[in-house]
């Protein structure tokens, strides 16, 4: 079997894995960093959305091997000294989220969202988020939490 | 009002493990020796299966077990029950098939269970499951529910492949109305089947303690008791007791998280045949094939006025297509959760509907949000939208007309329910308002000046929800009670622990109930802990479904409030020297009356296990558990509006505004209460607008990933005005009527009748697609 090693949330990691093992195997099975979630096998859902060397990225569409000496960053690695990220407040406050399954992937992609374009309108949001399904919350105050979140971090 | 307590919208407890990564569903957890469970799926839709070869897999890397129907024959394991006896115009009940959790010798539709592989890792038991050779002779497919009837035949105990014939209403009445009615506006509709969705696939974990002769399974489910309940007594047969069902973070439901499936099934029975704890997790492609999918009706409407335009009858004639098989309550959703309905919020007198229900080699179909409610509005809303057009009166005016008044409550209708409270016309004109209903027609020149079509479409809803009073529910058929279990234990450090029947999977209960809870004992919302999901630690409860959570459990907690300050108050006279009729509760604390004594409910609940000062006649402790049967259902109710734009060019729809009023009766937390509906909404618009389950004459699914699922995304809607209005319940504690499902069931046919009204023509099926769209405004233009 491959070795492969990377820093998934600033802790470098080195495991055996096959060859066909998904990043999101690795990260759930191999970590236990269950907070990246499976939502579908077509890599539409966009649950399992993390940062791998700081873009978001379907980590269902990449093997963990391609991640070979990559920075990986999962929901886990969001928040910092038990402070939520501006981006996870957010969608507390404007509750984007119901049942929390596509919730790692929409801040992970939110996150890079802001990182990527700054500001962004309304319409550019919801382009954005067209990788990631939710369910739940008619989008609506996802897209509230995101423009509030989008300005908490940029203040 | 406290910010934490009823009426405030309180941000939600659950949310930070949610957002930190720690939720915990069922796929993130692990049992030391697990093994991993692959179904063999039947890849036809309609064959005998005359021999299954397991050799060859049994005999793959990490195979433990390759197990078929036959294993679980000779261990007399059961079929899946459907749980409600619906009896047929002839006074027969429903034909009911046998369901094994593995097909004996046939499939009946793609997707169907033919046998199971447990390996040592999840990809060992996929590689193996590949090579199980199935023995297939194949049977001509009946897919088409318009045909069922005359297709080749799913079961031999279902003649005609007819699961009953069914009515309720007075059919002389309704054609002796309509062929005295001034105009009969008569519309055909087709109720598009849907693939619930929920972002999380189904899993379950079980396993076997043979030192204690008992299972645990953990499962996606939106109620662990009626779980057990249906595994233990008709599957399995194993002693409840002896059976611990834990639902942890549940991703979602919308109905399809109720049933008792295969899966599940097979996990408990194989944890205790091999000894070793069996994981099963679906991928989105099984959710497809074999969650049980929604809706799919064909019915034919006619309304009649007089005159005036006053509604004298409706008469309803429906096709529902059941699938290969009866999922645990099938049969109620197209008679008792939809014919019952069909009074909308009219005083049409007279109503008649009739149901046939058929099999096809289709997965099963069962409750999806809204269950039964949306199929009876979208029939309501669109012919109302259609007589208006036909006789030329304002559509908006026409319901206006009909409305049942404010003062008509209780109103009994002609289809069986008695509505609690409503005021439709107020929810009406707020809908108008926030739409500019006014300002419509100078929107519509400015989208013709652009070269685009504009439409404006309303939905007038009405549901039954809270379900049910159990003597009613049993009356129509139900095998099981409706009730809610609700617990309050206070701590005897002051914190307090609630134990819920009702389960969330979205809902947000730890917030709501932690609020009423927080609200009506005084203690801090802080020291408020729910717990739900788990039969080894909450009372027997039906958990959550038709919107009852808090009008069901919510109002079991509320009883059981009522009774910790109820003992309280004795145990607080008797520290004070009072006599408990003097002693008063508010906010926390117990007073006697006209004094300044008092003591808080803190330092009473310490008495109550630290009782060495307490009255004699009195049990230590402050735990009070309730079950809450309902009176009746709860009736919400309101208006939503759409108003979208077509470019002919294209077929493509944009939704330019959506107002939604709803009447929930009371709102416990506002930002929780629109988040539902804002949900509700964009399930209704996918299924209006985008999604459609579609399978090929041969019974292949071709909408089987999301691919080819239209799944509603960002971009395809837009924000929504939601409001409410708030007319409480009559006959619950909470004055609380449930606002789970109201996007669901009124979305479809506000979008529709707005899609028409842009179209001109009513001939245009769900889901309005581009393509189908684009045909009909590209013939419009050339006939002009």
């Amino acid at each position: 079997m491959p070795s492969v090693t990377m820093t998934v949330n600033g802790q470098q990691v080195t495991r055996d894995v096959e060859g066909r093992t998904l990043l999101t195997d690795f990260l759930r099975q191999d970590l236990a960093l269950t907070g990246t979630h499976v939502g579908c096998d077509t890599s539409q859902c966009g649950a399992c959305v993390v940062h791998v060397d700081g873009k978001s990225v379907k980590a269902c569409t990449m093997l963990a091997v391609q991640a070979e000496g990559a920075e990986v960053t999962t929901i886990e690695g969001l928040a910092q000294n038990g402070e939520l990220h501006p981006m996870q407040a957010a969608f507390k406050e404007h509750h984007g989220l119901q049942c929390g399954f596509c919730t790692p992937g929409m801040v992970m992609s939110a996150v890079d969202l802001v990182n990527t374009k700054g500001e962004a309108s309304e319409t550019e949001i919801r382009d954005w988020l067209e990788g990631n399904i939710c369910r739940c919350t008619g989008y609506h105050n996802i897209v509230k939490a995101i423009q509030a979140g989008a300005k908490a971090m940029r203040s | 009002m406290p910010d934490t307590g009823i009426g405030a919208s309180v941000r939600r407890k659950e949310d930070q493990r949610f957002l930190t990564g720690k939720g915990r569903y069922t796929d993130d957890l692990n049992r030391p020796g697990q093994v991993h469970a692959v179904f063999v799926r039947s890849p036809h839709a309609h064959a005998t299966v005359a021999s299954v070869n397991i050799a060859a897999a049994a005999a793959a890397p990490g195979v433990i077990a390759v197990l078929t129907g036959k294993d679980m024959e000779a261990d007399g394991v059961g079929s899946l029950p459907c749980g409600w006896t619906v009896t047929d115009k002839h006074g027969e009940p429903h034909k009911a098939p046998d369901h094994f959790p593995l097909v004996r010798d046939k499939v009946r539709y793609v997707g169907d269970h033919v046998a199971v592989v447990l390996a040592e890792s999840a990809i060992q038991a996929k590689d193996a499951a590949e090579l199980v050779e199935v023995d297939y002779q194949m049977l001509p497919a009946n897919v088409d529910p318009s045909k069922a009837m005359d297709g080749p035949l799913l079961h031999d105990n279902a003649p005609s492949n007819l699961c009953y014939d069914w009515e309720l209403g007075d059919q002389a009445a309704v054609d002796e109305a309509l062929s005295r009615a001034a105009h009969v506006t008569t519309v055909d509709l087709v109720n598009n089947r849907l693939i619930p969705n929920a972002i999380e696939p189904r899993a379950a974990i079980a396993e076997f303690d043979t030192g204690t002769d008992s299972y645990t399974l953990y499962s996606t489910s939106q109620n662990p008791h009626l779980l057990r309940l249906i595994l233990c007594a008709f599957v399995l047969g194993i002693p409840e007791s002896k059976l611990r069902v834990i639902a942890p973070d549940v991703g979602g439901g919308f109905g399809s998280k109720i049933y008792c499936y295969a899966e599940e099934t097979v996990c408990t029975w194989a944890a205790r045949k091999t000894g070793r704890p069996v994981k099963w997790t679906g991928e989105r492609s099984e959710s497809f094939l074999a969650d049980a999918h929604g809706r799919d009706h064909m019915t034919r409407v006619q309304l009649g006025m007089d005159a005036e335009g006053k509604f004298v009858a409706m008469k309803v004639d429906t096709t529902a297509n059941l699938g290969a098989y009866l999922s645990n309550f099938a049969t109620c959703v197209p008679t008792y959760l939809y014919a019952t309905l069909l009074a909308g919020q009219y005083t049409t007198p007279v109503i008649h509907c009739n149901v046939k229900a058929v099999f096809t080699n289709t997965a099963p179909v069962d409750a999806y949000r809204g269950a039964g409610r949306p199929e009876a509005t979208y029939v309501i809303e669109r012919v109302v939208e259609a007589a208006a057009r036909e006789i030329g009166v304002d559509p908006a005016e026409l319901r206006k007309r009909n409305f049942v008044p404010p003062d008509a409550f209780p109103y009994a209708t002609p289809v069986a329910l008695t509505y609690d409270s409503g005021q439709y016309a107020l929810a009406m004109d707020k809908a108008l308002e926030l739409i500019d209903y006014a300002g419509f027609p100078a929107r519509r020149e400015a989208s013709k000046a652009k070269g685009k079509l504009r439409g404006i479409g309303f939905s007038a809803y009405i549901e039954a929800c809270g379900i049910a009073p159990s003597a009613v529910v049993g009356s129509l058929g139900a095998g099981v009670g409706l009730y809610e279990s609700g617990q309050v234990r206070f701590n005897p450090t002051g914190t307090v622990s609630v134990f819920t029947g009702s389960h969330s999977h979205g809902q947000g209960h730890e917030t709501t109930f932690s609020q009423l809870v927080s609200d009506t004992l005084g203690v801090p919302i802080e020291n408020v802990e729910v717990v739900h999901g788990d039969t080894g630690s909450i009372p027997f409860g039906m958990g959550t479904y038709g919107s009852r959570s808090l009008a069901v459990g919510g109002s079991a907690l509320s009883k059981a409030c009522d009774k910790i300050i109820e003992k309280g108050k004795k145990i607080a006279a008797h520290l004070m020297e009072a006599s408990v009729d003097d002693i008063e509760f508010d906010q926390g604390t117990f007073r006697v009356a006209g004094t300044d004594k008092e003591k808080a409910i803190g330092e009473i609940a310490f008495a109550a296990y630290v009782p060495h000062n307490y009255p004699e006649d009195l049990e230590p402790g402050l735990d009070e558990t309730s079950f809450y049967d309902p009176l009746n259902f709860t009736y919400p109710a309101g208006t939503h509006v759409c108003e979208l734009e077509i470019d002919p060019e294209t077929g493509v729809i944009e939704i330019a505004d959506w107002a939604a009023v709803d009447d929930f009766g009371k709102v416990v937390n506002p930002m929780i209460v629109e988040g539902q509906v804002h949900g509700g909404i964009a399930q209704g618009v996918g299924q209006a607008m985008l999604e459609n389950c579609v399978y090929d004459a041969d019974g292949q699914l071709l909408t089987g990933s999301y691919m080819d699922y239209c799944m509603p995304r960002a971009d395809d809607l837009p924000s929504f005005k939601v409001e409410t209005t708030e007319t409480p319940c009559p006959h619950n504690p909470l004055g609380v009527k449930g606002c789970g499902e109201a996007g669901a069931i009124a979305a479809p046919a506000a979008f529709m009748n707005a899609v028409t009204d842009a179209l001109g023509t009513e001939d245009i099926a769900m889901p309005a697609s581009p393509e189908k769209v684009w045909r009909i405004a590209q013939a419009a233009q050339a006939a002009e």
